[in-house]
């Protein structure tokens, strides 16, 4: 094991008694508890992380936070693999596995980097240039795609499955308060000690937030550790760790993952590597804090240049020192903590302030630090890491440096731009932060947001004071609670300065004697300064196209530490107010959330709900191949030995035509319409009448939509004298019910009448075929099923092996058939009842294939033919309707355009080449002509029919019924096939219907 | 996500509801003959900004047709009736 150069002898918030094995790149280091990645890499000395995404410049640590630009890497490996994680988020465990991103051939020597040969080829706006324009597009992007592919991006997605689970839960609170700062962590003692349902989410592993970053053992950790003990006391308080209030949403309601078992290589047997929360909630704190601004000047990005609070966070929270001649360069007093800190751990830091008049009690707070006042940093300089900066005086209110400059060396730099609220959850529910001139910041507007107030430094709270009174104010107010959070422990007293907001220096970007280079905004999108000059002067004005024009804000941080400056830059050339300039919305998620958080378990088969019918495992223990309809598995056919799909339908559906067969028809839609006005609703719904319909018989129904296209159509039954079951097709049960509901309860409230659906309590059995009858006869008893007393459209009770069934004499496939209906809980029972009876009569089951090429063979329409797109002329069924009464839709169906002779209307398609097939799907076009355009109609339905003996099929043509015995081109483009077939009538088969009247 | 108050069965996820469109519209009457009416009726609506009156269904619970008060703008919802009681209370007009 090797030493850790930057680690300090003692200090810190990590187990020393526990060391950690890492590997980066192919090389062995070593960490211990409570570290980050982030941190394990200072503490080895480890500088250069990765390389940047456009000019792949080597980069290395920037902050300590979640806003991290540039140390992104792919974590884990083989089916784990994880690219661009955080490496400051990660935290360390033994055994992690790391790789740098965006580097080849290796790390150190990167042949893209030479001669920054990116910067020519890639300024702002390149995409819009290259590809948008006369004579560009999809050409250009053929030409480009190899080169970006391989060069752009960052990390690279995995292509195994994902080996873990996640899990979603459905919570609820009073109180939600996000973050676990000093002001969350006040705001949700005030709020439990009301005795609120409060949840306390907090992203990192353990609470405490900024007081993390300060020494150990100071007076912060004596509060932190009171308020801890008490909150995880509190029963009516859930602290949740490891987890990320990514969204905000409508209704009081929030997304939250938690990373139960990130923190492992491998979570444990049965345990779900991540949950996602979907939290609702009365009301909410939010307590996310702030985070560092960097400063813009030449040569900002290069590795040992980080936020001044993040080598604060190192030193004190990680122990690691990761430079001993230390620069601090800041416009705000906040940096003087870093500052001190540093100083206190053994470097030699130099504090350049460009402010001109420094306080006395500032100054003395940074003992040990030489302070120079009134200059910039105008140039950090290096090799691949920081060297040296280039000094110089500075005017603050235009950031120009002017000469002569001074060279100090230096291997760690902090900055300090001031403190950027997050206010990413408050924008996301729409509203816009305003600008506060004197915090250089975008602050939320108090009260906007009834349900989600802001506390601590979100709120531009500017001290740890501030932080915890506006956290218990919050707290109190989200609670309801009064004022009985009293007594809750403010701040402890701070012995040096610490708020940020005091004079403030407006400083945002230095340029002037001694720059020399690239000075970055968007550290990770690689957009500079001259990027947004020159979107300027391209006439870019509004923030949102600046950000979408040099993609600055648009990387995976989502521009977290660099809006403000792109956006101050922006303001600043156009000679306007920052306020004026405005800011950009923030959207969900606040960081990135994997795709299996939000999957959760709903993948693969689990993807969507599946309904199947009671009957489905007969089908599966008898070889059925099924079908997915809708929701629904189907038996599509049940092939024997040897047979594909097409030899088993058509076996099948020939069987029906000689002897007889079964199919499983549970899925049609059932609705009982009760009450002493079902006759009337029948009646408004459907286009032909119901007044006359006997109780014990059946009616084939049509209904139209409003707008007087076709909705649906079945077979409804009189069961009683008020009682009908109303049949509808397997696809539009749902909408159907929803439709007649939403009559019944917001326009003809005057019907008494009750509808519901009893799809699922009945299972439905279709028995067709010459020998039906018989078959029946053998199995059912308690009811006459002879022609005479039980004719075609008509029902009957009966029992068929001691359950009871109603049976319907209907036919869809033209054959003598019957419909069982039992209740679902004997549905298996009567249909192997019914296998059992049927063996003398050749019974044999047959699927959705077969079933539909006996409906085609009938020129019966189904759901191909009832596309929402056709009406009762173009489906040869005027003659249902009605006139002598209104009906849903009456009206409008007879407006011209749905009356226009020339609509495509149904007929039938006979193939007239020997051997030749048509798909569904295929245009229609004359026989002579060219193929352009969409043709005269198209083909709705194909099969192959075994009572034709030969390939038939539905379609819609223009005036169709007119061209009987024409020949058509079926034109395939999909298949690239042209099949001439023959216009007929869509009754192909028993045209008389004498076979179902049998 | 919209939090709905359904007045049968309390405080409810939006995803538990399918919507319905604008419950300011008035259905004509089933012997309405007037194709006006009908197009009126099936194509025109307004595109409030602000509140606005909207049919929910609650589909995976009561089964009733809801008249929710929802501001377009910030997506607050206001009262919420059953539809078939909204019209003698004046709402969902």
């Amino acid at each position: 094991m090797n030493v850790q150069p930057n680690r300090l002898a003692s200090g810190g918030r990590i187990d020393r008694a526990t060391t950690l094995g890492l590997r980066f790149d192919g090389r062995d280091y070593t960490a211990h508890p409570g570290d980050t990645l982030a941190s394990a890499f200072l503490a080895n000395d480890v500088r250069i992380v990765g390389r940047s995404f456009k000019y792949h410049r080597p980069r290395g640590i920037y902050s300590a936070g979640v806003e991290e630009p540039n140390a992104l890497v792919e974590l884990g490996v083989g089916a784990r693999l994880e690219p661009n994680t955080r490496a400051t988020t990660v935290e360390a465990f033994d055994g992690l596995e790391a790789r740098s991103q965006n580097r080849w051939p290796s790390l150190a020597f990167d042949v893209q980097a030479v001669n920054g040969l990116f910067s020519r080829l890639m300024p702002a706006g390149f995409y819009y240039k290259t590809f948008i324009g006369p004579g560009r597009g999809t050409a250009a992007w053929m030409i480009f795609e190899k080169f970006i592919r391989r060069s752009a991006g960052i990390g690279r997605a995995v292509m195994e499955a994902d080996p873990d689970t996640y899990e979603k839960v459905n919570a609820f609170c009073d109180v939600l308060v996000i973050g676990g700062g000093p002001a969350g962590l006040a705001a949700a003692l005030a709020a439990g000690r009301t005795g609120a349902r409060v949840v306390l989410a907090e992203q990192q592993g353990e609470l405490g937030g900024s007081l993390l970053e300060a020494p150990v053992g100071g007076d912060t950790d004596h509060w932190l550790e009171t308020m801890r003990a008490e909150l995880v006391a509190l029963s009516n308080v859930r602290i949740l760790v490891r987890t990320t209030v990514f969204g905000a949403y409508d209704g009081g309601v929030y997304g939250l993952v938690e990373r139960v078992w990130d923190h492992v290589a491998i979570p444990p047997e049965h345990q779900p590597r991540q949950r996602y929360w979907v939290l609702r909630t009365k009301s909410a704190v939010m307590a996310t804090g702030a985070i560092e601004r960097p400063l813009v000047f030449a040569g900002n990005d290069l590795p040992g240049v980080m936020l001044a609070s993040a080598a604060r966070a190192y030193v004190n929270r990680y122990a690691v020192l990761a430079g001993r001649r230390v620069v601090v360069f800041t416009n705000n007093d906040s940096a003087y903590t870093a500052a001190r800190d540093l100083a206190a751990a053994g470097a030699a830091v130099t504090l350049i302030d460009a402010r001109g008049q420094l306080p006395k009690s500032l100054t003395a707070a940074a003992a040990g630090v030489e302070i120079i006042a009134s200059y910039a940093v105008a140039c950090a300089s290096g090799g691949q890491t920081l060297g040296a900066v280039e000094i110089g005086r500075v005017d603050v209110s235009t950031g120009q440096v002017s000469g002569p400059t001074r060279r100090l060396a230096c291997d760690l730099m902090g900055v300090s731009g001031g403190w950027t609220p997050s206010v990413h959850l408050w924008s996301q529910r729409g509203r816009k932060p305003v600008y506060d001139v004197k915090c250089g910041a975008f602050v939320p507007v108090a009260d906007a947001l009834r349900n989600l107030l802001c506390a601590g430094a979100c709120a531009a709270a500017g001290s740890l004071e501030g932080a915890i009174a506006t956290g218990i104010a919050a707290g109190l107010q989200a609670s309801g609670g009064g004022r009985r959070g009293n007594g809750i422990p403010t701040a402890p007293a701070t012995p040096y300065a610490d708020d940020w907001r005091r004079d403030m220096a407006p400083l945002w970007s230095v340029s002037g004697a001694g720059d020399r280079g690239k000075a970055f905004v968007d550290f990770q999108h690689d957009v500079t300064r001259d990027d947004v000059a020159l979107a300027h002067r391209e006439g870019y004005v509004s923030v949102e196209h600046l950000k979408r024009y040099t993609t600055a804000g648009m990387a995976t941080d989502q521009g977290k530490t660099s809006n403000v400056n792109a956006l101050t830059l922006i303001a600043k050339l156009q000679d306007s107010a920052i306020a004026a300039a405005g800011t950009t919305a923030f959207r969900p998620p606040y960081t990135p959330i994997s795709f299996g958080a939000v999957v959760g378990r709903e993948c693969g088969r689990h993807f969507r709900p599946t309904r199947l019918t009671p009957i489905h495992d007969w089908h599966v223990e008898h070889g059925a191949v099924l079908i997915e309809a809708g929701a629904w598995m189907r038996p599509w056919y049940y092939p024997a030995a040897g047979e594909g799909s097409e030899q088993a339908y058509v076996r099948e559906a020939a069987h029906v035509r000689v002897k007889v067969g079964m199919v499983d028809v549970s899925t049609l839609g059932k609705i009982a319409i009760q009450g002493p006005d079902a006759a009337d609703l029948l009646e408004r719904l459907y286009v032909n009448g119901w007044k006359g319909l006997p109780v014990g018989r059946l009616r084939y129904g049509i209904m139209l939509r409003e707008d007087g296209f076709v909705m649906d159509d079945g077979t409804t039954a009189r069961l009683g004298e008020t009682d009908y079951l109303m049949s509808t097709t397997t696809a539009n049960a749902a909408k159907v019910l929803v439709f007649i509901e939403h009559l019944l309860q917001t326009a003809w409230t005057d019907l008494k009448v009750q509808v519901t659906s009893v799809t699922d309590q009945w299972a439905a059995i279709a028995v067709a075929g010459p020998g039906a009858r018989g078959l029946l006869q053998a199995a059912v008893t308690g009811t006459d099923l002879s022609a005479a007393a039980f004719p075609n459209m008509s029902l009957t009770n009966g029992m068929i092996a001691g359950a009871p069934v109603r049976i319907h004499r209907m036919s869809y496939s033209g054959e003598l058939a019957y419909e069982v209906y039992v209740p679902s809980g004997f549905g298996r029972w009567v249909w192997e009842a019914l296998i059992e009876a049927g063996g003398p009569f050749g019974i044999l089951p047959y699927g959705t294939e077969a079933m539909g090429a006996l409906r085609i063979e009938k020129g019966h329409v189904a759901g191909a033919e009832l596309d929402g797109r056709t009406t009762l002329r173009d489906l040869g069924l005027e003659g249902l309707a009605s006139v002598k009464k209104p009906f849903v839709g009456s009206v409008l169906r007879n407006r011209p355009v749905l009356t226009d002779p020339a609509r495509p209307c149904l007929v039938g398609l006979e193939v007239v080449e020997p051997g030749r097939r048509i798909a569904a799907g295929s245009l229609l076009f004359a026989a002579e002509g060219p193929i352009v355009g969409h043709g005269e109609g198209h083909v709705t339905s194909a099969t192959y029919s075994p009572a034709l003996n030969r390939s038939i099929g539905l379609g819609l043509l223009t005036r169709g019924p007119e061209r009987l015995g024409e020949t058509v081109r079926c034109v395939d483009l999909l298949g690239g096939s042209t099949v001439h077939v023959r216009v007929a009538s869509p009754r192909f088969f028993d045209p008389q219907g004498e076979r179902q009247n049998a | 996500m919209l939090r709905i108050d359904c007045p049968i069965c309390g405080l409810r996820d939006e995803t538990e509801f399918g919507y319905g469109g604008d419950a300011t519209v008035v259905r004509p009457a089933v012997v309405e003959t007037d194709v006006e009416k009908w197009l009126a009726y099936v194509f025109l609506r307004d595109n409030p900004r602000g509140p606005h009156r909207e049919y929910w269904h609650h589909t995976q619970g009561c089964r009733q047709w809801l008249v929710v008060e929802r501001d377009t703008l910030t997506h607050e919802i206001g009262i919420v009736a059953l539809a078939r009681n909204a019209r003698s209370k004046g709402v969902g007009r």
